[in-house]
């Protein structure tokens, strides 16, 4: 055992493979959670039948029937790019997770650019929705994804410098740095040392933007303009059928679980939570603040209307950005003071 | 010009695009007539630069049932199954300028007992469709949960409609003459009498506070909402004069602030007794369009309340001949239904059917003001201006 893990590569490709086990993994579990949660809001009951208790096997047994759908390809589509682009979203989606830490020793890399790399990979999957629409030969897919575009280019700023202030808060890069200067005493109440995440260390305006900027680059409601299921007919995933539909079916959840890892390590702590020993329940606390933030999603997504792309623009431009800038200000003014 | 020559043009050509302008051109956008957001088959052909449309040109017809020649070759009972399909999600409220056409043609008038459950259902028939849009428009924007909440007190109203005559959606259960007759009035069959099921105003009532409660409810889940405010204040704003130039009628034109409502002016059913204010909007926006409808329904339960007190014992039907004749005449009722004015001109040359029947319906003449209303807006905009002006495909096509 001691030999697999001391060899380099055997070692990674261990890591990968749970990576890529756990990751479709937790996306049908959150599936789940939105069909029940959703269901219970609007007072109804959800499946029921699927899997004998509670219809917890319905996400299989959709991601099944997906599979035997016939695969589509439209005549005038782009055909390479057609069938490249829902790859394109769900390695995206998978690559942030080299760097999420689920415990210190649980991380495939701990890079020293960890967050860089991570904002960089998560927007990858917008690239694969733009391809999806181009090539769809749709005018709604066309539309769909300028609009992802347009929401990309306006949410990337605002969601690296809400970023910023971590970074200048926690002199590092690196995700489990971060982690580690979230589990630092942030003052002394006489013999006791509080430590606090970063959320209630004053990032919350931070946390707030980051958020906010996280639905639209997910597409989430209220940013859900890419999809808009009653103006443009789902938009970029018009076209798709079967297993490619799965595909960003599915990205789109694991762009759920990375981008909730990435926010719950960078403002709440990641896996570190004061009492309990990281290394034995890191994946447990992880997986616990993943799903809060998870949960908030689905909540927003059930209980708001969506916005128009115009008045989303404004909100990137004439406020997010103003803000994190303020952020980073203060962040570093009293980074410099104390 | 030679082959060279055309070759060195094209090149520049080109280059000449390029540099000077990005082109955009204009692309046709067809909305429907497979569209979620156009409520059935409505079709709108599109001229869109980028999201904002230039031209609009809707086209209707999809649904056209004939209605109008139909009704030529059926008699007048007939006729109430056929006028209940126009707007389905009102059925019952279409039979009644329909039959107080024919009664007048006829010079009979039904009983006050049978005019008063006309009356309750009338109300009971604008709650479900103001319900219904008033959780649709909602899932226009895209909040999917204001529809269940709203379809769920629909249903209470829509099991009493069912639990008095019979169906949810097409009651058909007007008689000329008064409300569904005696069961078996022939010389064979023994003669009942109906009267409403029991308990009936008792859960009517019941049913009414649930409804005041989901509207409350919806204030504070859609109205008090700021993005819904974003999305509907000063959207698709309504002129009263162009409301009126375009002959919108209902909700919509009360929103605009034209207070005029043919229940208060065309005594068509005891409205009179009752008391209600008609609500109206400021702006013509679609956020007036909502509020004005929400308001509607706080009025519709109060004007069921009233009436289930005041409702008179009696007959529930007056005496006409077994074969119903009308005599020669022409007549034109109208009355105020969910979505507007719906009027009936009925032409008799004295015979079982009418001559020639006139459906006005409301939504038709609502979305005649489209091409002038939607032009200029951007894409979700023409979205949220469909869905804030309520129609129903089959009372545009008939």
């Amino acid at each position: 055992m001691s030999a697999i893990l001391d060899n380099f590569w055997a070692l990674l490709g261990l890591k990968v493979l749970l990576i890529a086990l756990v990751v479709p993994g937790v996306s049908l579990v959150i599936i789940f959670a939105e069909l029940k949660i959703s269901a219970h809001m609007q007072s109804r009951v959800g499946p029921y039948f699927a899997g004998g208790r509670y219809g917890w096997a319905q996400p299989l047994a959709d991601g099944l029937k997906f599979m035997q759908k016939e695969d589509l390809v439209p005549r005038d589509a782009d055909r390479p790019v057609f069938k490249i682009a829902p790859m394109v979203v769900l390695a995206g989606t998978m690559a942030v997770f080299v760097i999420v830490p689920f415990s210190p020793s649980l991380v495939v890399r701990n890079l020293d650019l960890g967050i860089f790399y991570a904002l960089a990979a998560g927007s990858i999957g917008t690239v694969g929705v733009l391809m999806a629409g181009w090539s769809s030969a749709n005018k709604y897919s066309l539309m769909g994804g300028l609009r992802a575009a347009a929401q990309l280019i306006a949410y990337e700023l605002p969601l690296v410098l809400a970023v910023v202030g971590v970074v200048i808060a926690a002199g590092t890069m690196s995700m489990v740095g971060i982690v580690e200067a979230q589990a630092e005493p942030f003052f002394h109440l006489g013999d006791t040392a509080i430590r606090l995440p970063y959320l209630l260390q004053g990032q919350f305006v931070g946390f707030a933007i980051f958020v906010i900027a996280m639905l639209a680059e997910l597409s989430r409601t209220p940013f859900d303009m890419p999809i808009a299921e009653s103006e443009l007919v789902m938009g970029y995933l018009t076209e798709y059928s079967g297993i490619r539909f799965t595909m960003f079916f599915l990205g789109e959840y694991a762009g759920m679980f990375a981008m909730s890892a990435v926010a719950s390590t960078l403002f709440l702590g990641g896996y570190y939570f004061p009492g309990l020993d990281s290394s034995t329940f890191g994946p447990i606390i992880l997986m616990t603040k993943v799903g809060l933030l998870v949960f908030v999603m689905i909540w927003f997504r059930w209980t708001f209307p969506r916005f128009r792309e115009d008045q989303l623009q404004s909100i990137a431009w004439r406020w997010l950005v103003p803000l994190s800038l303020v952020n980073i200000a203060i962040t570093a003014t009293l980074k410099v003071v104390f | 010009m030679t082959t060279a020559d055309r070759q060195l043009l094209s090149r520049y050509h080109s280059e000449v695009q390029v540099s000077v302008e990005l082109q955009t051109p204009e692309m046709i956008l067809n909305l429907g007539p497979q569209h979620p957001s156009t409520h059935g088959v409505l079709r709108l052909v599109a001229r869109v630069d980028g999201e904002v449309i230039t031209e609009v040109e809707p086209v209707v017809g999809y649904m056209h049932r004939g209605y109008e020649k139909l009704a030529e070759v059926r008699t007048y009972p007939q006729i109430t199954a056929l006028v209940n399909r126009i707007d389905w999600v009102s059925g019952f409220a279409n039979e009644i300028p329909f039959m107080v056409a024919t009664e007048r043609l006829m010079g009979i008038e039904p009983p006050a007992r049978a005019q008063y459950i006309r009356l309750i259902l009338t109300e009971m028939a604008r709650i479900s469709s103001h319900l219904l849009f008033l959780s649709s428009f909602p899932l226009e924007l895209g909040a999917a949960t204001p529809l269940m909440y709203a379809l769920r007190e629909r249903e209470r109203v829509l099991d009493l409609i069912e639990g008095l005559t019979g169906g949810r959606f097409h009651p058909n259960f007007n008689r000329i003459g008064g409300v569904k007759p005696a069961a078996g009035a022939g010389s064979t069959q023994k003669k009942v009498v109906q009267d409403l099921p029991k308990g009936f105003l008792d859960q009517t009532r019941e049913a009414m506070v649930q409804v005041r409660s989901v509207c409350d409810e919806m204030v504070e889940l859609v109205l008090g909402n700021e993005i819904f405010q974003e999305r509907t204040r000063g959207v698709g704003i309504i002129p009263a004069d162009k409301a009126l130039a375009f002959g919108v009628t209902g909700p919509n034109l009360r929103a605009s602030g034209v207070s005029f409502d043919l229940r208060k002016t065309d005594n068509y059913l005891p409205y009179s007794d009752l008391e209600f204010s008609v609500p109206t909007g400021d702006n013509g926006d679609g956020f007036d369009r909502y509020s004005v409808r929400l308001e509607e329904v706080v009025q519709a339960t109060h004007i069921v309340d009233q009436a289930t007190d005041l409702i008179p014992a009696g007959d529930l039907q007056t005496k006409v001949p077994r074969i119903i004749k009308v005599p020669r005449g022409e007549i034109y009722v109208r009355a105020e239904n969910p979505k507007g004015e719906m009027g009936y001109y009925v032409v008799s040359e004295g015979g079982r059917g009418p001559y020639r029947l006139k459906i006005r319906s409301a939504s038709f003449s609502n979305l005649s003001i489209l091409p002038w209303l939607l032009k200029g807006q951007l894409l979700p905009d023409v979205i949220a201006i469909l869905g804030s002006l309520d129609f129903v495909l089959g009372d545009v096509d008939r």
